[in-house]
């Protein structure tokens, strides 16, 4: 079967790092560690265990990070090289899974939990704090924190891969592949809505208006009681989603401590020495749906003491005197939680109006043309996009 | 022998003519028949400026005279307008350190120690200490500043204000308390053009953001026909009803001052001359700076022309009682200014310089510049607008030159917030000022630093409100296209785009006239 592999590359790695940011077509050229490869279609070992053939399968912020050599090396004992990425994934069940027959149209969560490691559940997991798990490197599978991490069970990027039935989520009637393609990434929404723990009436801050933000605010919007939700947008058709998604203003980055301030009738202060200004005071809640040190700065700097701050995006380091000197809450925000139900809020979500007709824009490409996927999930914002997916059933 | 305004129609002769738009100017042939609005010359000034000082302090105007008004043990306060007049600054020294000067050689003379001097600048941004010294003098600076007693006007200071009441239309008088409480109160202006002074003065100038709001708004404004007929003029009004109650409370002492045009100083006076009359070394004058403009940085151009001083003299001094002493400034003005022009016409020219009454020692940002075309330039007129209603008004100016965040903090965020959501005058006031105005970081920034007040953006956007009420389109020459937009204007390339622009509104054939602007003018339109 075909498949995307990435495999281990300091060179390319390192080359991605340090010249991918002036070079972009690097990233996905010459210092890309990914290679189309002919692999053996998956075997179910394991009870519990089962074959998916897929649909589609997204591209995610975090997956460029990884290829592009961004991401933090903490992350590098939790996965398996060479690996398949991709980790949003819908598909058909090739085979049986526990009460699922083959032919069922399924939607992964990617959490590699004790259940699909065939472990006893550790104390997160017993919890039903899923993507809290403790047990994520051992087990019957290989080191993975998610499929499309881990070696043995394959990613979305490529035609097989097999999954745990305690990963799987059917997909309702009526619902397109976009539609279904878009249930992890909402469900991962869902979570940092929970997370962000808003009162009613707080003010909030999403910053970026990519699927990580604009999603945020659909969540924060649909099942918390916000009263001000505003969203730091680069790109027209992203200020557009960003309204139709429950954005009460959406703001230009450079504007954005400024319009935060005015808001909130904060106070500016800007250090000497080029440091970045701050407020003294702002709004309750912030969440970095980017993960730039630029975003989180923003964030640290336009909340208010003791205000929280969520990351959703995976951070990039910056300055946390704010996090010390204002008292603020900085929570992370990972995946989604079984237990919490995440996942069956998104489905209901994502039967949303704005997110129908964002599924309609999902832009699917073939796994030979990954250059020119990568490409354009590289640029999406910039191309009026939202979300980039590999569909390894097209051949062109 | 100094020569009046005059209409000039442009024919094959005339030679190009003279636009100023921001830091620069442009030399524009304009179409046939085009009239172009020149301003009076400079009259005669007074010869000896300290003798006509001392003059009209002795004999002023329906008073006594100021010695007779003073006595020891008085409060006595002298307020005098901020540096947005005149324009520019003048060199030293300032008419008003002079004027103040003998005020309080008086005041020593009577045995007056309790004095206090405080610069007017209503919502206007606190005057650094230079630029105080520049006004009032070395030596005034040195006696007051220190200990205190000479200071900018806090509008914020809820201990400093006082609360004379309501006028029969229910408008709060609210002032400055030191100036309220006095037993004199003396105010020294300039009266740049015809809409300054009178109980403008104090009513305005002293007064806080409560009291002002009921004539600074988009209502009152459109109702202002014009500012600078002060009795046809709705915000005028309203500011002789407040300074007719302040003046049952307190006596007030008006010492107002009328300049000539002569508005700049060498090499920049060739500006200011009529563009066939220029010499040899006029045109090679003009063409040097123009060369020089053209390739100079805009930190350059800037500094070039903000460092100018103007070359003001006096044409007159009147002191007394408020009304009476304006009249006659009023005269004076006109007198100045006053142009006749007959009939209205279909597109409107004006060029709009660097410098208006709100970015001395600053920038001219977009807001500023529409301001000073539709606020100031279109409403310098009697009777009735150089433009007829549903015309086109030309402005140039490049409106490139940014926000200063340190002058025009709220400016930024009126820029960016209030006008991405209406340009109407009538429906930003409601929404936002509000919220402007009472904004602490902008009270903070007004009181603390050198800042227009919070609301001061607003003012300006009510200042056009008459223009866009009047006008069928504005269109700016060389004006950035994102920046008029975010104005709701449209920019041209040039004046031949911009009139086949405004072909839609005013036909293909309109009648033209352009605003020959500085000097000031006043268009007297029968």
């Amino acid at each position: 079967m075909l498949a995307l592999e990435m495999y281990r590359s300091v060179a390319k790695t390192a080359l991605g790092k340090v010249a991918g940011g002036r070079m972009p077509l690097l990233l996905t050229g010459a210092a890309a560690p990914l290679r189309m490869v002919t692999l053996d279609p998956p075997k179910v070992v394991h009870d519990g265990w089962a074959r998916l053939r897929v649909s589609l399968s997204g591209i995610c912020g975090s997956d460029l990070g990884m290829l592009s050599g961004k991401t933090s090396l903490y992350f590098q004992p939790l996965v398996s090289l060479p690996f398949v990425p991709g980790h949003e994934i819908v598909g058909e069940l090739i085979d049986p899974c526990g009460d699922l027959a083959a032919g069922t149209r399924v939607v992964v969560d990617p959490v590699l939990t004790c259940a699909a490691r065939g472990l006893e559940a550790c104390e997160a997991c017993a919890r039903g704090e899923t993507n809290r798990c403790s047990r994520i490197t051992v087990g019957d599978i290989s080191s993975g924190l998610q499929t499309g991490f881990c070696h043995d069970t394959g990613g979305g990027w490529s035609q097989q891969l097999s999954v745990h039935r305690s990963q799987l989520h059917v997909v309702p009637e009526g619902y397109s592949d976009e539609q279904a393609l878009l249930a992890e990434p909402v469900a991962c929404a869902v979570h940092t809505a929970r997370r962000a723990a808003v009162r009613p009436g707080d003010r909030v801050l999403v910053s970026g208006a990519g699927a990580v933000g604009l999603l945020a605010t659909l969540a924060l919007r649909e099942l918390t009681d916000a009263g001000e939700i505003v969203v730091v947008a680069k790109h027209a058709h992203q200020r557009e989603l960003a309204l139709e998604f429950g954005a009460t203003e959406v703001v230009a980055p450079s504007e954005t401590l400024r319009r935060i301030r005015r808001a909130t009738s904060a106070f500016m202060i800007e250090p000497e020495m080029m440091a970045s200004p701050y407020l003294l005071g702002g709004v309750d809640v912030t969440v970095d749906a980017v993960g730039s040190k630029e975003s989180l700065q923003t964030c640290l700097h336009a909340t208010r003491a003791g205000g929280r701050v969520v990351l959703s995006g995976m951070p990039a380091s910056a300055d946390l005197s704010a996090a010390w000197f204002r008292e603020l809450e900085v929570v992370g925000t990972y995946a989604s939680s079984r237990g919490s139900g995440d996942f069956a809020t998104a489905l209901d979500l994502v039967g949303h109006d704005a997110m129908c007709r964002l599924a309609k824009t999902v832009a699917p490409y073939p796994l030979h043309r990954w250059r020119e996927a990568l490409d354009h999930a590289h640029s999406a914002g910039r191309l009026g996009t939202v979300k980039v997916a590999f569909d390894p059933r097209r051949t062109n | 022998m100094t020569r009046p305004g005059f209409v000039l129609e442009v024919d094959d002769r005339t030679p190009p003519l003279l636009v100023h738009e921001g830091l620069g100017f442009r030399l524009e042939e304009f179409p046939q028949g085009t009239r172009v609005v020149y301003p009076p010359e400079s009259l005669p000034t007074v010869p000896d400026v300290d003798a006509a000082i001392r003059e009209s302090l002795e004999n002023p105007v329906d008073s006594e005279p100021l010695r007779e008004l003073m006595f020891p043990g008085m409060r006595l306060t002298i307020a005098f307008d901020d540096l947005s007049l005149p324009l520019p600054t003048m060199k030293a020294p300032d008419i008003r350190g002079r004027i103040i000067e003998q005020v309080l050689t008086i005041a020593a003379e009577k045995g007056v120690d309790d004095v206090e001097i405080i610069a007017a600048l209503a919502l206007h941004r606190r005057m650094t200490d230079a630029e105080m010294k520049h006004i009032v003098g070395e030596r005034v600076f040195r006696s007051f500043a220190p200990s205190g007693k000479l200071y900018n006007h806090d509008a914020e200071d809820r201990a400093n204000l006082e609360h004379m009441g309501v006028t029969e239309k229910g408008e709060d008088v609210e002032i400055n308390k030191r100036a309220a409480t006095s037993d004199l109160l003396i105010y020294v202006n300039v009266n740049l053009v015809a809409m300054d002074g009178g109980h403008k003065s104090v009513g305005i100038g002293l007064a806080s953001y409560k009291s002002i709001k009921h004539h600074h708004n988009a209502k009152t404004m459109v109702h202002s026909r014009s500012f600078m007929d002060h009795k046809h003029s709705e915000m005028h009004s309203s500011a002789w009803r407040m300074g007719r109650l302040i003046g049952e409370h307190v006596k007030v002492f008006q010492i107002e001052t009328t300049l000539d045009n002569e508005v700049f100083g060498r090499p920049y006076d060739t500006l200011l001359k009529r563009e066939w009359e220029w010499s040899l070394r006029d045109q090679a004058t003009v063409l040097g700076l123009r060369r020089g403009l053209a390739v100079a940085p805009q930190k350059m151009r800037h500094k070039m022309f903000h460092d100018l001083r103007s070359n003001y003299g006096l044409t007159g001094i009147t002191a007394g009682a408020v009304e009476p002493v304006h009249e006659l400034t009023v005269q004076r003005v006109h007198q100045q200014q006053r142009v006749k022009v007959e009939g209205q016409s279909d597109v409107m020219v004006m060029g709009v310089p660097y410098l208006g009454p709100y970015n001395v020692n600053s920038t001219m940002n977009p807001i500023l510049a529409a301001c000073m075309g539709l606020g100031y330039y279109f409403n310098s007129y009697l009777r009735q607008p150089v433009v007829r209603e549903g015309g086109v008004a030309i402005l140039y100016h490049p409106l490139d030159e940014g926000f200063n965040t340190l002058t025009h903090p709220s400016y930024v965020d009126f820029y960016e917030e209030v006008l991405a959501d209406t340009t109407d005058p009538a429906l930003i006031g409601p929404k936002f000022e509000e919220q402007f105005a009472t904004d602490p970081w902008y009270v903070h920034l007004y009181r603390t630093s050198n800042a227009y007040h919070g609301v001061h953006p607003f003012y300006m956007w009510y200042w056009i409100a008459h223009a866009l009420d009047h006008l069928g389109d504005v269109i700016w020459v060389g004006g950035n296209p994102k920046a008029a937009a975010r104005m709701g204007f449209r920019s041209a390339t040039t004046l031949r785009d911009a009139l086949e622009m405004a072909s839609s509104t005013v036909g293909p054939s309109p009648s033209i006239t352009y605003l020959r602007n500085p000097p000031h003018l006043l268009a007297d339109v029968r």
